[in-house]
């Protein structure tokens, strides 16, 4: 099994299984509900990364109910809804901090100054890449390719795109955080 | 950051600079729409020739004649029919679709508008990377504006043509830009590629005929139907027709996307003249990997002098491909060792996981370059590296694996001496 750690996370150890099943407000339901109407009847789980945006939203992370919810949602099965969740870095498989930093390392941005930027942004925050501070304001990953290598280096905080990035204009930015 | 078309008129680029150019009253002030209504008065077959003509190929990488690939939909399916677009732009060094996606989506909408009345599609799926949120917001405006309009919906222009439009999302996995693993993942299952055949054409989304085509490649179609098929390959050479967006980063003074025509000469005073020069004036060029990190990296003395010229068949001359145009530019301070680590890395992160020699191989070359990297490489590495590779190319469902291979080998082979240089022996 060793192999494998270079394509799946064990996430199995951060979630705390139980059959508790997440609510959500009328508004939110009638949002999910929007996204099934794309795609062709019996093709609801077309609409499960939709979904699964949604939950991360609502929630902060793909936990446990929110995935029940789901599997109940759009009568699959729990396993299903892991299945897909666990593929997709962008699901958050535990919480993250109320900024998550997501600093991009691939080579346009790594050689127009991203290591700089990272340790700049670490040393700021007081944390390492992959950490979240214990205040709970702050996590920091690693990503790669996000398509801005002409404005590289560059990092994306929640879907926000900040790039051409100096370290006196992620300080700006870090400071303009609540 | 530039973008500018050079060579050539601005086609794929015209809505760039316009303000409000993402909106359905600037687009239609500039010409828009009226090749959707051309096409509306052409029959199926004259549509599917016109692009055939064009040699308009591919664009998100893989460079297949977009004709062909319209032409093996069967007609007289019964099954409905899809149009999906590939906005899973997340090819390194690649960002030409998201300012197309970000300032001219009406544009792609006419050309999957125009696909879908040739095709006999009535349903477009448009699918996202995750991270490009912002231009789903952009699009389903756009959608809305067209629907208003009757240029998307029932009835098409008072027509019996109808045609539905959709966003969907990706959540980050660099495979879903695969066609088979985006048709996957558009059915809400793991990016996982298919065995082909059957070729998405035959069984694709649902199991229903589709057609995957990039944003580029589905933009230029308006322009093909305006013109010609014929008039806009000319803008090109004959196997590489009409003009290609270029992406173009790392150490220039100008990075931007550039509109070229196919057959630009040449690669020198593209770099060097158009796109500014080196960064630094005092740090001379080293390599350019021109088509997205899958293809091969090409030293610069191949370049400076060596009359590249930048279209398909030039730039396998040149030893290397368009890919996707994804151009990354790098200067004598990029030690080509650690810039191939840094791709292995990519390739082994977004490994699917799903064939055996690119999930077990990418791990392997990672584990190998940070004992390089470290300051433990052998003699031998350079050798490993290339055997490892070579049994992960050609050896996978999807292009993958082989996109893994190629910077590998292409690195050890054209800079042996960065190689070199991390594999002394000890005591050496």
């Amino acid at each position: 099994m060793i192999f494998m750690a270079s394509v799946a996370t064990d996430y199995t150890n951060q979630i705390e299984y139980s059959d508790e099943v997440a609510e959500f407000s009328d508004e939110v339901v009638a949002e999910m509900k929007s996204h099934l109407t794309k795609y062709p009847e019996g093709r609801h789980r077309s609409a499960l990364i939709p979904l699964l945006f949604v939950i991360q939203r609502e929630r902060g992370w793909i936990d446990n109910p929110g995935v029940n919810y789901l599997a109940k949602f759009l009568d699959l099965e729990v396993s299903d809804i892991w299945e897909t969740a666990t593929f997709y870095t962008m699901f958050n498989m535990r919480p993250v901090g109320r900024h998550h930093i997501q600093i991009c390392k691939t080579l346009s941005c790594r050689i127009m100054g991203e290591p700089e930027i990272t340790e700049h942004i670490c040393s700021r925050v007081g944390i390492k890449p992959g950490e979240t501070t214990e205040d709970g304001k702050y996590t920091i990953t690693m990503v790669e390719c996000l398509g801005s290598c002409g404005t590289a280096p560059m990092l994306q905080i929640g879907f926000d795109f900040h790039e051409n990035l100096t370290k006196e204009s992620v300080d700006k930015l870090l400071d303009s955080l609540d | 950051m530039e973008i500018k078309a050079i060579g050539c008129e601005a086609l794929q680029l015209k809505m760039m600079h316009v303000e409000n150019g993402h909106t359905l009253e600037v687009y239609q002030e500039h010409g828009g729409y009226k090749s959707l209504k051309k096409a509306m008065d052409m029959s199926p077959d004259d549509i599917i020739n016109e692009v055939k003509d064009s040699a308009l190929r591919g664009r998100g990488g893989a460079g297949f004649p977009t004709g062909m690939k319209w032409s093996f939909v069967p007609r007289d399916s019964p099954k409905p029919k899809y149009i999906v677009c590939n906005a899973d732009e997340s090819e390194p060094g690649t960002f030409k679709d998201r300012y197309l996606l970000e300032r001219d989506p009406h544009a792609l909408i006419e050309g999957m508008l125009i696909g879908a009345f040739a095709l006999g599609v009535e349903t477009c799926y448009i699918y996202y990377r995750g991270e490009y949120k912002y231009l789903i917001d952009i699009m389903e405006k756009a959608i809305e504006e067209a629907k208003a309009a009757n240029l998307v919906g029932k009835n098409i222009l008072g027509s019996d043509f109808s045609c539905d439009f959709y966003t969907h999302t990706g959540a980050g996995a660099y495979i879903c830009g695969e066609e088979t693993a985006l048709l996957s993942s558009l059915e809400g299952f793991r990016g996982h590629p298919r065995m082909k055949p059957p070729f998405p054409a035959v069984e694709g989304v649902y199991a229903c005929p589709t057609v995957v085509n990039n944003v580029e490649t589905l933009t230029a179609v308006p322009q093909i139907i305006e013109m010609g098929g014929i008039e806009w390959r000319d803008l090109g050479t004959e196997r590489s027709g009409g003009t290609k967006l270029w992406s173009v980063s790392g150490h220039v003074k100008n990075p931007g996307v550039y509109e070229l025509p196919m057959g630009y000469m040449d690669m020198e005073k593209f770099i060097m003249e158009d796109c500014g020069g080196m960064l630094r004036d005092d740090v001379p060029l080293k390599a350019v990997i021109p088509g997205g990190s899958s293809v091969y990296i090409i030293r610069a003395d191949k370049i400076l002098g060596g009359n590249l010229s930048m279209c398909y068949e030039g730039l396998v001359e040149g030893g290397s491909m368009v890919g996707s145009g994804g151009f990354m530019v790098m200067d004598e301070t990029v030690d080509v060792m650690e810039s191939t680590k840094n791709l292995t890395e990519f390739y082994r992160h977004e490994s699917c996981g799903w064939c055996t020699p690119c999930r077990e191989g990418t791990d392997w070359l990672v584990k190998i370059f940070n004992r390089i990297a470290e300051g433990g490489g052998r003699p031998e590495d350079a050798q490993l590296l290339l055997d490892i590779s070579d049994n992960i190319e050609g050896k996978s469902f999807c292009p993958l694996g082989d996109a893994a291979a190629w910077p590998i080998q292409s690195a050890v082979k054209r800079f042996p001496e960065d190689f070199k240089k991390h594999l002394m022996p000890k005591d050496a």
